[in-house]
C-alpha cells in the first residue's frame, strides 16, 4: 500500500521511565523513512558510561520514558529515495548522533560533533518534533549523514564499541597532532575508552602506558592489551620516576579527581586529553600548567568522517574490541555492573538475538 | 693608597666599615683598578640594591657581593627596572619559596660596563635587557629547542643560586653580572625605560600567541585583566591585526581601554546580557588575573578550539567542568615568559610596529609606595624604576 498514508511504525526498546535509571519494554512509534533517511534494525549496541548518566539523570536533562544506546550496529532494512550511500541488507553504524544543522562553521567544516544545535540518538527532538530514542531498541530511523558502513569482514558485535569508545580516542588524537609513531602516551583509565585508547595508540606506533588507582589491572594491561608500562597513581616513587615523560594523557575518568599528579607526569607542551563527563568541578593551579606550558582539553566523540577513518585505520590494524556480549534481559544487570567497572571492557547487548517483549 | 683589610672583603653589611676607607663610590672604583691590576683573582666587587629582608616586602638599601665577569659575562650597569606583580608574590613569599634578602627586579634595561673574553655578541656601551631567566642546564631538550624558559634546571635572575653557589639577586640594584646567553640587545632608537616592560610583560604575551599559532591576523582574541601584561596584550595583538576585546570586572578602564589602548571591544564580565552576546566568540583570551578567579565566564566567550591562556601565578586551585572544554574542544593553558630568542623577536616587532609600553617612572625610594599602589592595580600600566637616576649608594 506504500508507506505514505500508513500508520506510522512502532518499535520496541528497552526504556528508563525515571532516574533509578531501571530499563523495561517500551513501545513507540518511528517515522517513516524520508527521502534521505535509513531504516535499521538493530543488530547490536554497545554500552557506553553516558548511558548511565543520562538514564540515572545525573546531567539533570533527562526525559523520560527515555531509550538509551549509541552504539549502533545493525541491517538496513529500507532506504529512502535519495539514500545512494548504503542498500538494504548493508551492515552499519550509527552514533551519539543523529542530527546538525549543516549551515554552521563546524558543520561545514566536518567536525558536526560540535555544532550548537546537534541533535542526538536519544533523549532529544527530532526537527519532526518527536523525541530521539537510541539504540536499545529493534529498530532505528537515521538521516544517512549519521549512518556509516561498517567494513568488510568486521564482525558487527565488534565494531558496535568502536563508533563511540573508538573514535572518542581517534578524533583528539588526529586533531591534535598526536597520530605519528613515536610518541609517549598515556591512558588512564582502563574502561571502554580506556581500552580502545591502548589499542589504538599502540597500532599508531605510541609507547603506551595504563595508568590506574590499583594493581588490579596491571596482567591485563601488559600481556592482555599490549601496554608497555603500567603506573599506579598512587605509588609517589613510581609517579616521580615518571614525571615529564609523557607527549598526552588521554583521560577517561568519569568522576571526580585530581588532575596534579597527571599534569606532572605530562612533558612540555603535553596534553591532558579529558574525555569523562563529570559534573563536579576539577581544578588544577596555574604554575602546574605555565611552566610547562602544558594543555588540559577536553574532546567530544568524533565526526562522522573520522568514525569512517577510525572504522578503516581499525580494520587494517587488525584491531577488534573487547566485549561481554548480553542478552537485553541482563541490561539492567550490565548497567549496575558497568558503574562498579565490572566489565571487560564494553557490554554489547545482542539487540536482534533478544526477546524485546 | 687605599688600605685592603681582609675581614671586610666579603662583607655584606658593611655600613659600619665605610668610615675606614674611602666612602662608597671611590671605594668601588678602588675595588675595580685592584682588580684590574690583580686580575680579579682576590676581590669581588660589591653592589647595592634595595632588598626584602622579610616578607612585609619592604625593600632597603642592601649591599652584597657580585661575581667577576667571567669569560661568558656581562657586567651591566642598571638604567631601568619594571615593577612585575611576581615581584610583589615573591617579596611576601606567597609562594612559600623566599629567601631574604632578595632584591626583586626582573625586567632590567642596562649599559654594558664589561664583557667576558669570550663574548663576541657584546661590546661595552651597548644598551642590553635582562628577564627572568639567567641560566638554564644547555643540554636538555627544552634548552636545544631554544625553549630554555621551561628548562628543569633553569635559573631565576634573583631569589634562586647560581652556578657558583652564590643567591642570584634582581634588578632593583645598581649593577648586575649575567651570563651573556640571557642578555638582548635593544634595538635602536627604543628608549630604554619603555623597553624594561617588554623583557617581561611584552614577551609573556609575545610567546604564546606566536607558539600557539595565533600570531596571524583577523583572529579575534580576548584580554582579560588590563594591568602590565594586559595593556601589552592589547598593544601587540592590535598589531598582529586582530580584533582586541578587553574582558573587566568594572566599567572603569572602559575609555583608556578603548580610546588610548586601542582595543576594539571592552566587556564586563559581569553583565550577564553582554557575556551571552559574546558567547563563542573569542579565539582566545590572554588572562592575566593574577588572583582566583573562575573560568566558566571566559570558557563560554571561547569559539570552537579556543584557548584559554593563563599566566597569572596563583597558588589557589582554578576550576573547571569537563563538559565546557568538552564540548568544544576548548582548551586551557598557560605559558611562561618566552625564550631569549623569543624576546628578541618580540623586541623587533614592537620596534617595528612602533609599540611602546605604557609607564610610570619613578626613584627608587619610591619603590615602596610603587608595590602597595601595584598592589591595588592603581598604575597606568607598569611601575618603571629609573635606578641609574636613583644613584644608589650603601
Amino acid at each position: 500500500m506504500g508507506s505514505i498514508d500508513a500508520a506510522e511504525r512502532t518499535t520496541t526498546g528497552w526504556a528508563a521511565r525515571d532516574p533509578s535509571g531501571i530499563l523495561s519494554p517500551y513501545t513507540y512509534s518511528l517515522r517513516n523513512t524520508g527521502p534521505e533517511d535509513v531504516y535499521i534494525r538493530v543488530l547490536f549496541c554497545g554500552i557506553c558510561h553516558s548511558d548511565l548518566h543520562q538514564i540515572k539523570n545525573d546531567l539533570g536533562q533527562s526525559n523520560y520514558p527515555m531509550v538509551a544506546g549509541h552504539e549502533v550496529v545493525g541491517e538496513v532494512l529500507e532506504v529512502g529515495s535519495d539514500v545512494a550511500e548504503h542498500r538494504a541488507g548493508d551492515i552499519v553504524g550509527v552514533g551519539l548522533l543523529v542530527g546538525c544543522c549543516r549551515n554552521c562553521s563546524p558543520c561545514k567544516s566536518d567536525i558536526e560533533q560540535y555544532c550548537n544545535k546537534k541533535i542526538w540518538t536519544y533523549n532529544d527532538v527530532y526537527s519532526d518534533g518527536k523525541p530521539t530514542q537510541g539504540g536499545f531498541s529493534g529498530e532505528l530511523v537515521v538521516d544517512k549523514k549519521f549512518v556509516v558502513k561498517i567494513p568488510e569482514g568486521m564482525a558487527a558485535e565488534q565494531a558496535a564499541p568502536l563508533l563511540c569508545a573508538g573514535v572518542t580516542i581517534y578524533s583528539p588524537l588526529s586533531h591534535f597532532g598526536l597520530k605519528k609513531a613515536g610518541l609517549r602516551g598515556g591512558i588512564l583509565g582502563l574502561g571502554g575508552v580506556g581500552h580502545m585508547g591502548v589499542k589504538i595508540a599502540k597500532a599508531m606506533g605510541h609507547h603506551v602506558t595504563v595508568i590506574s588507582s590499583s594493581d588490579k589491572k596491571r596482567e591485563e594491561a601488559l600481556e592482555h592489551l599490549g601496554a608497555d608500562d603500567y603506573l599506579i597513581s598512587s605509588d609517589e616513587d613510581q609517579m616521580k620516576a615518571a614525571a615529564d615523560s609523557l607527549d598526552y594523557i588521554i583521560d577517561t575518568v568519569p568522576v571526580g579527581h585530581p588532575l596534579e599528579p597527571y599534569l606532572s607526569l605530562l612533558r612540555l607542551d603535553g596534553k591532558l586529553v579529558l574525555l569523562g563527563v563529570i559534573n563536579t568541578p576539577l581544578q588544577f593551579i596555574t604554575p602546574l600548567v605555565m611552566l610547562g606550558r602544558k594543555v588540559i582539553t577536553g574532546s567530544f566523540i568524533g565526526s562522522m568522517k573520522e568514525t569512517k577513518e577510525m572504522l578503516d585505520f581499525c580494520k587494517e590494524k587488525g584491531l577488534s574490541s573487547q566485549i561481554e556480549i548480553v542478552k537485553m534481559d541482563y541490561i539492567n544487570t550490565a548497567l549496575e555492573r558497568l558503574e562498579k567497572n565490572d566489565v571487560r571492557y564494553r557490554f554489547v547487548v545482542d539487540v536482534a538475538g533478544s526477546k524485546l517483549n | 693608597m687605599y688600605q685592603e683589610d681582609d675581614d671586610d672583603d666579603d662583607d655584606d653589611d658593611d655600613g659600619g666599615q665605610a668610615s675606614k676607607q674611602a666612602p662608597g663610590r671611590e671605594r668601588e672604583q678602588a675595588y675595580r683598578d685592584l682588580e684590574t691590576i690583580m686580575g680579579g683573582l682576590e676581590v669581588e666587587r660589591t653592589t647595592v640594591g634595595w632588598a626584602a629582608t622579610d616578607p612585609s616586602g619592604v625593600l632597603s638599601p642592601y649591599t652584597y657581593t657580585l661575581r667577576n665577569t667571567g669569560p661568558e659575562d656581562v657586567f651591566i650597569k642598571v638604567l631601568y627596572c619594571g615593577i612585575c606583580h611576581t615581584d610583589i608574590h615573591q617579596t611576601k613569599n606567597d609562594l612559600g619559596m623566599s629567601n631574604y634578602p632578595m632584591v626583586p627586579g626582573h625586567e632590567v634595561v642596562g649599559e654594558v660596563l664589561e664583557v667576558g673574553s669570550e663574548v663576541t655578541k657584546f661590546i661595552v656601551g651597548d644598551r642590553v635587557g635582562v628577564g627572568i631567566v639567567v641560566g638554564s642546564c644547555q643540554n636538555c631538550r627544552t634548552c636545544k629547542s631554544e625553549m630554555e624558559q621551561y628548562c628543569n634546571k633553569k635559573i631565576w635572575n634573583y631569589n634562586d643560586v647560581y652556578t657558583d653557589g652564590k643567591s642570584t639577586q634582581g634588578g632593583f640594584a645598581r649593577e648586575m653580572v649575567v651570563n651573556s646567553k640571557f642578555v638582548v640587545r635593544i634595538p635602536e632608537g627604543m628608549a630604554a625605560e619603555q623597553v624594561a616592560p617588554l623583557l617581561c610583560a611584552g614577551v609573556t604575551v609575545y610567546s604564546p600567541l606566536t607558539h600557539f599559532g595565533l600570531a596571524k591576523p583577523g583572529l579575534r582574541g580576548g584580554i582579560l585583566g588590563l594591568g602590565g601584561v594586559g595593556h601589552m596584550g592589547v598593544k601587540i595583538a592590535k598589531a598582529m591585526g586582530h580584533t582586541v576585546t578587553v574582558i573587566s570586572s568594572s566599567d572603569r578602564k572602559k575609555q583608556e581601554a578603548l580610546d588610548h589602548l586601542g582595543a576594539d571591544e571592552y566587556l564586563v564580565s559581569s553583565d550577564e546580557a553582554a557575556m551571552t552576546a559574546a558567547a563563542d566568540s573569542l579565539d582566545y583570551i590572554i588572562d592575566t588575573v593574577p588572583v582566583f578567579h573562575p573560568l566558566e565566564p571566559y570558557l563560554s566567550l571561547l569559539k570552537l578550539d579556543g584557548k584559554l591562556i593563563l599566566m597569572g601565578v596563583i597558588n589557589t586551585p582554578l576550576q573547571f567542568v569537563t563538559p565546557m572544554i568538552m564540548l568544544g574542544r576548548k582548551s586551557i593553558t598557560g605559558s611562561f615568559i618566552g625564550s631569549v630568542k623569543e624576546t628578541e623577536e618580540m623586541l623587533g616587532f614592537c620596534k617595528d610596529k612602533g609599540l611602546i609600553s605604557e609607564i610610570e617612572v619613578v626613584k627608587m625610594d619610591y619603590v615602596n609606595k610603587a608595590f602597595e599602589r601595584l598592589e591595588k592595580n592603581d598604575v597606568r600600566y607598569r611601575f618603571v624604576v629609573d635606578v641609574a637616576g636613583s644613584k644608589l649608594q650603601g
